[in-house]
């Protein structure tokens, strides 16, 4: 039993204001929404990058850059059946003639390469991780047999998308760290406002021989209270951006922006940043309460 | 023996006690006495004398620039800032200026020592409520201080200080603010609290309340050094007087 437990009526009422400060729980709102909103661009960007990573990093393009016909489909043969034979090599798929046509058509016309016009042949090949590591080795065995192949690591032109979504996701997490620490110091302004503003109530209570852990007590559920009011606020505001955001990304139909999406996980991430908040307030508060207590007798 | 038979029956003594606060002269210097467990002091003096900052340092609030303190058998100029509140629960303070929570009705600043104290909101009740009657605001109980007079916002201040039953009652200037008939009742609460073994300490101007206690010693202050007139206080008799209780009544 204590003085200032949870639903003690009269701690309610021990401070005077409802909460410690008017605009808090909205400061609060503002700081979590921009959080939510950085944290989910993070997320996503991070969900994306190993979408991408999974899908084509370990991928290599073939190109058989020969004019005639038959050798080049002779090399390609080859090629095919030496990979199928290779360790660490987890899919071969030659790209359809059709399919070159397909993505030929805006520059040379439909069935441009029926019509005599030499186009290479493309072989997708799938590397395990250990594979893509030395594709140095790969590629020479490949030119063995195909000596008019030209490799394309899709790694290589990944690498600076890569990097740009490591530097964005780098930047998110600086912005959820910078708006928790511009909501911590938030809190401690307004804990220090409240501590004046009620200076002589605490002043009484020591006096009764309160303890600093109860006062502190008091301060701690306010803000607390403050802090899940306005981080649910701003939380819930930051999902809806983010699911009108997800409308528009999808309704783009590129495959690229169609991977930046939100796992289940990300999204529990999300709904825990409020409480996280909260506890984060919490202890600012705790913290700065019992070191401003610890300047009085 | 007959230190230890002194030193058995001290609630407070004062060693060569000085307070300064900042860099200006000493408000109280050389201070030496002693209280004995449930004797009635009245401490006086003019205006700036000093009493205010004498019962600082005994209620707690402050602690000396030199010289010794021991409250209840402890010395509290080293007490760890962390054992203070035990200390102060054994204490109970009537204010000058009364200083009651400004937001909270009279039956809550009453209320206040004893849920400092841990008292179950079901027990809370009773006791409150017989204090009210007995400083005679049981019809004030949800008033807040803003809306009571001085007199009686005195009472609750006084109604507070002892609600919890305190080891020593410290009481700035009490009757300062209330008519001639509530200060007599408020001196007989204090003696009948002080039967009860309370360790009462009263600081006053009003000469004519030093008559209406008979068993009460007198503390005067000149200058921030005590005046002992008597030279009870300092060297206090050794056997206990007629009316000297011990706390078997408390």
């Amino acid at each position: 039993m204590n003085l200032l437990r949870a639903n003690s009526a009269a701690e309610r009422r021990l401070l005077s204001e409802g909460r410690l400060s008017g605009p808090m729980p909205w400061v609060i709102a503002i700081m979590m929404f921009l959080t939510v909103l950085a944290a989910a661009g993070g997320l996503a960007l991070t969900h994306a990058a190993s979408n991408v990573a999974d899908s084509i990093a370990q991928r290599i393009t073939i190109q058989i850059v020969e004019a005639n016909p038959d050798l080049r489909d002779e090399q390609s043969d080859s090629a095919v059946a030496m990979l199928d034979d290779l360790a660490g090599v987890t899919s071969i798929a030659r790209v359809p003639d059709a399919e070159i046509d397909a993505l030929l058509e805006p520059w040379i016309g439909a069935g441009g390469s029926a019509e005599g016009i030499p186009v290479p042949a493309l072989i997708d090949v799938d590397l395990t991780r250990e594979a893509h590591d030395r594709l140095d080795t790969i590629q020479a065995a490949i030119r063995r047999v195909a000596p008019d192949a030209r490799i394309d690591d899709h790694a290589e032109f990944l690498a600076p998308l890569a990097g740009l979504i490591g530097s964005l996701t780098w930047l998110s997490l600086a912005l959820v760290l910078l708006t928790a620490g511009a909501t911590a110091a938030a809190v401690i302004l307004a804990i220090r406002s409240a501590l004046n503003t009620h200076r002589n109530t605490i002043e009484i209570l020591h006096l009764m021989g309160s303890t600093d852990t109860q006062v502190a007590r008091l301060f701690q559920r306010r803000i607390a209270l403050d802090a899940l009011i306005g981080g649910a606020t701003g939380c819930l505001f930051a999902v809806i951006v983010i699911l009108l955001l997800g409308q528009r990304i999808r309704a783009v139909g590129s495959e690229l922006l169609g991977s930046v999406g939100l796992p289940w996980a990300a999204w529990l991430i999300l709904f825990l940043l409020p409480l996280a908040g909260a506890l984060i307030a919490t202890l600012v508060a705790r913290v700065t309460v019992l070191g401003a207590l610890k300047k009085m007798l | 023996m007959a230190w230890l038979f002194r030193m058995a029956n001290t609630i407070v003594q004062f060693e060569n006690v000085g307070l300064r606060y900042g860099t200006g002269t000493e408000t109280l210097s050389d201070l030496s006495f002693t209280l004995d467990s449930g004797g009635f002091y009245f401490l006086t003096g003019q205006s700036g004398a000093g009493k205010t900052s004498l019962l600082k340092l005994l209620y707690l609030a402050l602690r000396p620039s030199r010289g010794l303190i021991r409250l209840f058998d402890e010395d509290v100029v080293t007490l760890p800032r962390g054992r203070l509140p035990g200390f102060r629960r054994r204490i109970g303070v009537v204010f000058q200026d009364f200083r009651l929570v400004p937001h909270l009705s009279a039956f809550d600043n009453i209320a206040l020592p004893l849920r400092v104290a841990g008292v179950e909101e079901s027990d809370l009740a009773t006791p409150v409520n017989e204090m009210l009657a007995w400083v005679g605001l049981s019809d004030r109980s949800s008033a807040r201080p803003a809306t009571l007079s001085g007199g009686e916002q005195q009472r609750v201040a006084i109604a507070r200080a002892v609600i919890g039953r305190p080891e020593i009652l410290i009481a700035d200037e009490p009757t300062g603010n209330v008519d001639p008939e509530m200060a007599a009742r408020l001196l007989h609460l204090f003696d009948a609290l002080n039967k009860l073994g309370t360790t009462i300490v009263v600081a006053t101007h009003d000469i004519h309340l030093l008559s209406r206690v008979s068993t009460a010693q007198m503390m005067r202050l000149d200058g921030g050094r005590l005046a002992d007139p008597t030279g009870a206080l300092r060297h206090p008799p050794r056997e206990p007087r007629g009316r000297r209780r011990g706390k078997s009544g408390a």
